[in-house]
């Protein structure tokens, strides 16, 4: 990887996430029927973050959460060499009925959305799904899919990366940056 | 686990699977249980792809189980029985196999009553192909999903104690076993009279014991094996009668009781009652025959699964 920019720093990155809150709990409170899933695997680390300081900022609201894999659903199975293995799926209810916010970190041609719509359908009928995304980027999509809750979009070249960086025992800080290969 | 792959593209035998192989199918095979609980218990990858079930010999079980772990995974399924087919008439194996070949099938599962017609088969033709038993020699499903049974009841397998009881020296699922749970680091003892263990069996590193109850004061799992008198010449008998071996070695809640341990009870069915084991014994607390049934098809959805991510797309 030759080339880096930051796209967000720790700082920001963590006031994205509050302001991501505050947008959930101004679209869905008093958050009746609403369920956070994650998708596998790294919507997953997102879904983490949010929870938390969703249970931070509103201790009031209790919002269950679950994470879906959408790796059996995929439409590249067995196209290129890229080996498709699965990641656990937990979703602690049965959707008929509820709100789900569909919560992944980037959102590049939507493809990986649609096995993972896939895979909640598999669930229950739920009222309705919204699509939450940390990073969006723009002018790539395959899929006629697109977020309503966007931490950030960014435009990009071909062959850029956006990698989004979670503090963790490898990892000093978060952040999130657009690589170049 | 990204760029984790089988390192067969077939699964003749455990022989050929490594213990991470072994450890990719368990991880996979979780997750399938996960599908097998939802409402909707089917996922579409393997939608394009057709799947031969040849069975030259008889099988309810197994056949099922792989069918079901086929359909689950969406693909089409073709089914071969030997009593209604053409190898009656005096076609070849390789023959038969290469016209339902010609049929475009991708993958073909295949129970034999020869020793090694898999590997026979494997030399000859280009598809993924899954022994579901060759004769007295592997049987790697029954082997895994054993395997992940126990698993799943004790966590993990490492320094587990595995007795295998009855006619070792017929059973493919002893072998596919043995080799199974010593890749994963679980100890393994067999335990029949001398007539049903294979000379030089302690050449695979396992403890042999002719006692019933010494084997399951050591172990913390018994596998009872089916007394297989199909295969057993009527000209040479191994044991005297059923009954005399029913005293010898068969699992009754009596000798459970006398063991003040819990053991985990297992068989691969089909159970003969009251010879290998109990009525009591087989629908009692410590049986997990029923999980090793359910768990089935999702070790098989995990090896067709993994298998068929193999195959090139034309």
């Amino acid at each position: 990887m030759a080339k880096k920019k930051v796209l967000m720093d720790e700082g920001l990155l963590n006031v994205v996430i509050q302001r991501l809150c505050h947008q959930l709990v101004e679209n869905y409170s008093p958050f009746e029927k609403v369920i956070l899933i994650g998708l596998q695997p790294r919507g997953v680390d997102l879904l983490q973050h949010l929870s938390q300081e969703l249970k931070k900022l509103y201790p009031q609201f209790d919002v269950p959460i679950g994470v879906v894999d959408p790796t059996f659903f995929r439409d590249d199975f067995r196209r290129g060499d890229k080996q498709l293995l699965a990641h656990p799926t937990k979703i602690p209810v049965n959707l008929d009925g509820y709100r789900v916010i569909l919560v992944d970190d980037v959102l590049y041609t939507g493809r990986t959305i649609r096995a993972g719509l896939e895979a909640i359908l598999e669930y229950g009928r739920p009222a309705s799904i919204d699509l939450l995304v940390l990073i969006n980027r723009k002018f790539s999509r395959q899929l006629p899919i697109e977020p309503i809750m966007i931490g950030k979009s960014v435009d990009h070249y071909d062959g850029q990366k956006v990698r989004v960086i979670w503090k963790s025992q490898e990892n000093s800080h978060s952040e999130v940056l657009l690589a170049q290969d | 686990m990204q760029g984790k792959q089988l390192s067969s593209k077939h699964l003749l035998g455990i022989k050929d699977l490594t213990a991470s192989d072994i450890q990719l199918i368990f991880e996979h095979a979780d997750e399938f249980k996960e599908v097998l609980q939802r409402p909707i218990k089917k996922v579409p990858s393997l939608r394009d792809i057709t799947i031969a079930n040849l069975f030259f010999e008889n099988s309810t079980r197994t056949r099922l189980s792989f069918e079901l772990a086929q359909k689950r995974l969406s693909a089409d399924v073709v089914n071969f029985s030997a009593a209604t087919s053409s190898v009656k008439k005096g076609e070849t194996l390789v023959d038969t196999v290469n016209n339902i070949l010609a049929m475009k099938v991708d993958m073909v599962v295949m129970r034999h009553a020869s020793p090694g017609a898999c590997l026979f088969l494997s030399q000859h033709i280009d598809v993924p192909i899954i022994n579901a038993g060759d004769g007295t020699h592997e049987h790697p499903t029954q082997a895994l999903l054993d395997a992940f049974s126990i698993r799943e009841k004790l966590g993990d397998l490492k320094g587990k104690k595995v007795v295998i009881v009855g006619d070792i020296t017929h059973s493919r699922v002893a072998l596919s076993n043995i080799d199974c749970l010593q890749k994963m680091g679980a100890h393994v003892m067999v335990c029949g009279p001398a007539t049903m263990i294979p000379k030089y069996l302690n050449s695979l590193g396992v403890l042999i014991e002719h006692d019933l109850d010494k084997a399951l004061a050591w172990c913390d799992v018994a596998n009872m094996l089916r007394i297989q008198l199909e295969r057993q010449d009527s000209n040479v008998r191994f044991f005297p009668s059923l009954r005399e071996y029913s005293l010898q070695y068969g699992l009754t809640q009596e000798r459970l009781d006398k063991l003040g341990k819990e053991i985990i009870i297992m068989h691969p069915g089909p159970i003969n009652r009251g010879v290998e084991i109990s009525s009591e014994v087989a629908d009692g607390n410590s049986s997990i025959i029923l999980d090793q049934v359910e768990n089935g098809v999702a070790v098989r959805m995990a090896v067709i699964y993994l298998l068929a991510q193999r195959i090139q797309r034309a």
